[in-house]
Parts: structure tokens; C-alpha cells; sequence
């Protein structure tokens, strides 16, 4: 398949409200050229509204959305040429394998034979060669999902949007198409825009996140900046599972229940602070105390085994709660034990710290 | 052996004897639809199959269908009946279709409200329906009153009693059963697939032959083959609306037993409206797959 040209795509100051609701709410957003961009967010949170909007199927109330240089907030869908993955496939069930992919070229008038040979080369491309011939319902949602990504790219669109597209495969088929999905963006090269609210999938698979939320971008950036510096208490809540606890203002700098804390990174405004915890961040500290490192005390209230790993849950007498993840080899599982008391350290370097927006998580 | 068996498999017995109790409840269930199909459907067709076998003379006879066969009359008369059921199920399409559509595009409460619409006359006796047409279309109606005062036409138009007053009748007390299955059809269609072909580069008008349109064909056949049907042995509205110019087979069968007390006619004609009605259910259930039609759109 020919590599496809990418297109940068600028998003500035959509906004679209139902009634009251701000579904989106001026957002701005650049996306790269051959840039994998998820927008994550919670469901209701505007993500899908916002690809609807560059799909031309969502009419915002302002704003502007430019593919390249082009405007094309006023271009109905049919003539916007971008690519789509819908949630539920959207394959048309009276046509075959062949006819759903060969749809769009027809529409574009391409020759019967070239049509012919690239229905067979998407069908390669994602490994279901020889399969046109089959009737929609005769697929499993795996191959149905392949279909309809191959219906997508077939007519080498410079933009492919996908929609939630994994979210009806079961879990293993769904690490699976992660993977597979993200390989074939390398191979082809177009830019991608992809919705999710699961956020492992996000991390796993973009070049950048766009965390949304009451259809504004909460934070923009790699997958790593997302995790380890989240920008805000959303972000920080949304993206992994982690713990708060809340900070006070000391003589000379922030406090945990009057003790110190040390950050690799402090917001720097007036809002109130907390502290963000992950789970796999903490580690048990038995005898001397570590260089660099905050350390937490409390009662084990739980321990739940996972086989890779095990979730400590831990109590402090403040009420807080904390939770640790630690390694299931049997050392480190002898050495926990339900009711007793632990110390467990945060090293400096991951612990990260962030304002209380007005949206807690 | 059978000792080991039947310790390895507690209950077996049991369980199935639970499982045919359970089929014969509800088998008992459909039994007094089951009674009532057989008194007042087999049995009285039987008889009336007899009876069409039966000359003038009391003797067995073939008379009955012969003259059906001789008669130019009864040829006129099938034509009359096809040709009239075949205009009321297209013009019923024409107005069905849109109007269907249009209603599976709206909100479900504007939906719902503008179905009442469709639904209403429904309810009202046929005959009422029928007669008020007559009111409205006749000679000095309310139609011709309003468009000679209007200046639209001199003469009053020729709409009742004929051929336009009974199309007029019957596609409007027939529509609603086209329209209703093709609106559920409709309904079915997921949107997506309008805005995946958008998306792919096709216009509406596109989409709508390309994707709504092919859909959309199990609920139109549906209506279509019901509307059809009905038409086949529609009375009422013929007699009243046609003002004897219109003759369908229902009417032929009715003349026959009130003016001619030939039972033996009557009946024939009502073995051959039946045998063609469920020759075209037949050939339509192979060409159209009936199950679909009737287990609605998946």
C-alpha cells in the first residue's frame, strides 16, 4: 500500500453546548503530521463530540478545524476524506467483505481492476486475505474490527479518526489489536486520532494524550509526562490508580501531617496541594531509613494477591488510606502480614505533587 | 452396568420427565388458538372446497370452475382485482415510503405523536371511513364544492362511485399497514451506517439508495406483500366507493350467494382467490425469505 501523506490537523476554539452543557468548551488543539494523538477522557467528558466534530457528523457552535491549511469546518462529511473507525464497526451488513471495502473507491470511481487488487491488498495488510467473499455476519468481532479498519484506510485518507474502536473486543484480543493498531500507523504513516477512556490503551498506544474533561483539554502531552508529571488532580486521578493525600503549607515548604515533604516537582500557584501516590511508586522499608525518600506509616488492613503482583492496602491512623503494589515472590509476601504495622517510603523522584482544581477527580 | 450408569447419572430420569412436562405446558398454551384456527378456518375451507364441487343438479360437477374458466366476465372480474390491488399497494409505496422515513428520522416523542396520526384512523370503523369518502369526493362533496368555488375545475370531477374513489379509499385505509412495518424496519437501521458512508465519500442521496435504501427492504416488502394481500379480497370500500363500476372477486362471491343463491360458485371463487393469495405468500416466501420478513429486521 502506498504510504499515505499525512496532514497536520488545527483545532482553535471549538465549542459546542446542548442546552447548558458545555460539551466542548473552546478547545485548541494541534495535532503533528503522522502524529498518534488519543483524546482520554471519561465517557461524557466531550471526546467523542470533539471527533465528531472533525468528522463533520457534530456541527460546533464556533470555532475552526483546519486539516493542513485547509478550513473545513463548513465541509460536509462526505467530502472531509478522512478515515474512520466507528465504535460498533458500522459495516454494512448487506454487503460482503469485498463490497464494504471497495465502497469507497468506487465512490471515487477507481478502476474495477484497481479496485480489485486494492480490496485484496488492505485485506493483506490486515491479515485477512482472502476473506472478501464472506458475508459481515459471518465474522467474529475481531475480524469484523479488521474489516472495518481496512474500509478505513483503504482509500488512503491523510487522517484516520477511530472511535472507542477496541472496546468490543475481549481483553486479550484487545492488548492484541493495541499493538497491531499501532504498527500499522508506523507502516502507513497518516495522522491518527483516537478516542478512548480506557487509559492503559492511551498509554500504551499514542505519541501524545489529550486528557479531557467537561469538554476542556485538561493536560496534552506523552504518554510519560502524563503518568509521571500529571498537571493537575484530574490528570493525576484519572490516569492510574492512585492515592492522595492532602498537603499543608509549613515554614519551609509542604507538610504531611507536620512532616516534610519531598518533591521532584511543585506546582507553582496558590491552590491547595496533594500529594500523588502510586501504587507501584511505594515500596516497604524495614530498619534504616533511605536517602531522598518520604516515608508513610500505617496498619496492612488487606492484602489482595493478583499473581503478578500483590495490592497491599494500608490504613494510617489519620485515616487515609494507601496502597501499595509489590512483587508476589515469596520473600517479600512472607514478609506482609494483615493487621501489623509498616513503614513505606516514596522516593523523591516519584513523588509528584498537584493543585486541587476545581474539578476533583 | 446399568447400576454403575445410572449411579453416575443422578437424576436423570427425573430431569427429563421435568423437561416434557415443561414442553407439554406450554404446547397447552397455544391449544385454544390451536381449537378455534381449526373450527373456524380448516373446517369451514373444507366445507367451502366441498361445496365448489357441487353442481346445480346436487351432483359432483367441475360446472363451477368451468364457467370461471369460459367467462369472460370472471377473467374481467380477477383482472379488476389484481389490477386494483396492485395501483392501491404502489400508490400506497409512494406515500408510505416517505412518510415512513420521515417519521424514523424524527425524535421518538415527535415520533410517537405524529404515528397517532397514521394510527387514528385506524381505529375508526371501516365503514365510517369508507363513507365519509363518499361525503368528501361525491358529485356535490365537499372536494368538487370547494374546487368549483375556488375556480380550480367548471364540471364536478368524477371521484366517487369508479375507479379514483375506490383507489382513493383503499390506499387510505391500507396504508397504515404499510407503513408500520417499514417504519419498525426503519427504526432498526442504525445510524452509523449513513454516517460510515458519509464519511467514505458518499452523498446523501448516496447513501440513501446505496445503504438506507437496501435495508430498509425487509420492512418494505413486508408492507407491500401485506398491503397486497388485503387488497385481494377488500369488499367494503369496492362496493360502496366503485358504486358498482369496480368489481372484485369479494363482490362477485357475494352476488353469487345474494342474488343468484349459487353456493357452488361462491365457493369456487373463494378456492381461487385462496389457492392465488397463498400462491403469491409462497412464491414471496422463496423469493424474499418470509422468516426475515416476519421476525422483523435481524
Amino acid at each position: 500500500m502506498p504510504n499515505a501523506e499525512s496532514l497536520p490537523i488545527s483545532i482553535q476554539g471549538i465549542t459546542k453546548t446542548y442546552g447548558r452543557v458545555h460539551a466542548l468548551d473552546n478547545v485548541d488543539l494541534e495535532v503533528k503530521s503522522g502524529e498518534f494523538l488519543t483524546l482520554l477522557g471519561p465517557s461524557g467528558s466531550g471526546k467523542t463530540t470533539l471527533l465528531m466534530a472533525l468528522a463533520g457528523f457534530t456541527r460546533p457552535d464556533y470555532g475552526s478545524v483546519r486539516f493542513g491549511d485547509e478550513e473545513v469546518i463548513l465541509k460536509p462529511p462526505h467530502l472531509r476524506d478522512v478515515g474512520m473507525v466507528f465504535q460498533n464497526y458500522a459495516l454494512f451488513p448487506h454487503m460482503t467483505v469485498a463490497a464494504n471495502i471497495a465502497y469507497p473507491l468506487k465512490l471515487r470511481k477507481v478502476s474495477k481492476a484497481e479496485i480489485e487488487t486494492r480490496v485484496e491488498q488492505a485485506l493483506e495488510t490486515v491479515q485477512l486475505g482472502g476473506y472478501g467473499a464472506r458475508r459481515i455476519t459471518q465474522l467474529s468481532g475481531g475480524q469484523k474490527q479488521r474489516v472495518a479498519l481496512a474500509r478505513a484506510i483503504v482509500f488512503n485518507p491523510r487522517i484516520v479518526l477511530m472511535d472507542e474502536p477496541l472496546s468490543a473486543l475481549d481483553k486479550k484480543l484487545r492488548d492484541h489489536m493495541q499493538i497491531e493498531l499501532r504498527q500499522m500507523h508506523d507502516q502507513l504513516g497518516m495522522t491518527t486520532i483516537y478516542v478512548t477512556h480506557d487509559q492503559r490503551e492511551a498509554l500504551t498506544m499514542s505519541d501524545r494524550i489529550a486528557v479531557i474533561n467537561n469538554g476542556k483539554v485538561r493536560q496534552l502531552g506523552t504518554p510519560r509526562e502524563i503518568y509521571d508529571t500529571p498537571a493537575n488532580r484530574f490528570v493525576a486521578d484519572f490516569i492510574g490508580e492512585s492515592s492522595f493525600l492532602e498537603l499543608e503549607e509549613g515554614e519551609s515548604g509542604l507538610t504531611c501531617e507536620g512532616i516534610e515533604i519531598l518533591a521532584r516537582h511543585t506546582p507553582e500557584d496558590n491552590l491547595p496541594k496533594s500529594l500523588v501516590i502510586r501504587p507501584e511508586r511505594l515500596f516497604p522499608v524495614n530498619g534504616k531509613r533511605p536517602a531522598d525518600t518520604n516515608l508513610f506509616k500505617g496498619t496492612i488492613r488487606q492484602i489482595v494477591y493478583q499473581g503478578d503482583a500483590a495490592m497491599v492496602y494500608i490504613d494510617q491512623s489519620t485515616g487515609a488510606e494507601l496502597v501499595m503494589r509489590c512483587g508476589t515472590d515469596n520473600e517479600t509476601l512472607q514478609s506482609l502480614k494483615r493487621d501489623s504495622e509498616i513503614t513505606v517510603g516514596l522516593h523523591r523522584d516519584d513523588t509528584v505533587i498537584v493543585s486541587d482544581d476545581e474539578t476533583k477527580g | 452396568m446399568s447400576e454403575t450408569s445410572l449411579l453416575s447419572r443422578p437424576n436423570e430420569k427425573q430431569l427429563y420427565r421435568d423437561a416434557l412436562w415443561e414442553r407439554r405446558t406450554l404446547l397447552s398454551l397455544a391449544s385454544p388458538a390451536l381449537l378455534s384456527i381449526v373450527l373456524i378456518i380448516i373446517i369451514p375451507v373444507a366445507w367451502l372446497f366441498y361445496l365448489s364441487f357441487i353442481g346445480k343438479d346436487g351432483g359432483f360437477s367441475m360446472e363451477n370452475y368451468a364457467r370461471m374458466v369460459e367467462s369472460k366476465t370472471y377473467a374481467r372480474i380477477f383482472l379488476t382485482t389484481f389490477k386494483v390491488s396492485a395501483l392501491t399497494t404502489i400508490i400506497c409505496i409512494l406515500i408510505g415510503y416517505p412518510l415512513a422515513y420521515f417519521l424514523s428520522q424524527l425524535p421518538r416523542k415527535a415520533a410517537n405523536i405524529c404515528m397517532l396520526t397514521v394510527l387514528l384512523p385506524f381505529w375508526t370503523s371501516l365503514l365510517v371511513r369508507t363513507y365519509a369518502w363518499l361525503v368528501i369526493l361525491q358529485r356535490n362533496g365537499l372536494i368538487n364544492n370547494w374546487g368549483i368555488k375556488l375556480g380550480l375545475w367548471d364540471e364536478p370531477l368524477k371521484l366517487a362511485y369508479g375507479l379514483n374513489g375506490t383507489l382513493i379509499g383503499m390506499v387510505h385505509i391500507m396504508a397504515p399497514f404499510l407503513i408500520l412495518p417499514l417504519y419498525g424496519t426503519m427504526k432498526t437501521i442504525n445510524q452509523d451506517y449513513m454516517k460510515a458512508s458519509a464519511n467514505l465519500g458518499a452523498t446523501p442521496i448516496r447513501t440513501f439508495w446505496q445503504v438506507f435504501f437496501p435495508l430498509s427492504l425487509p420492512g418494505l416488502s413486508a408492507g407491500t406483500l401485506i398491503v397486497f394481500v388485503l387488497c385481494l379480497g377488500f369488499f367494503v370500500t369496492p362496493a360502496i366507493l366503485g358504486g358498482g363500476k369496480v368489481i372484485m372477486v369479494s363482490m362477485q362471491i357475494s352476488n353469487n350467494i345474494e342474488l343468484f343463491f349459487n353456493w357452488g360458485a361462491a365457493s369456487a371463487l373463494g378456492v381461487v382467490l385462496l389457492a392465488t393469495t397463498m400462491l403469491i405468500l409462497f412464491i414471496s416466501s422463496r423469493v424474499l425469505k418470509i422468516d426475515k420478513i416476519l421476525g422483523g429486521g435481524q
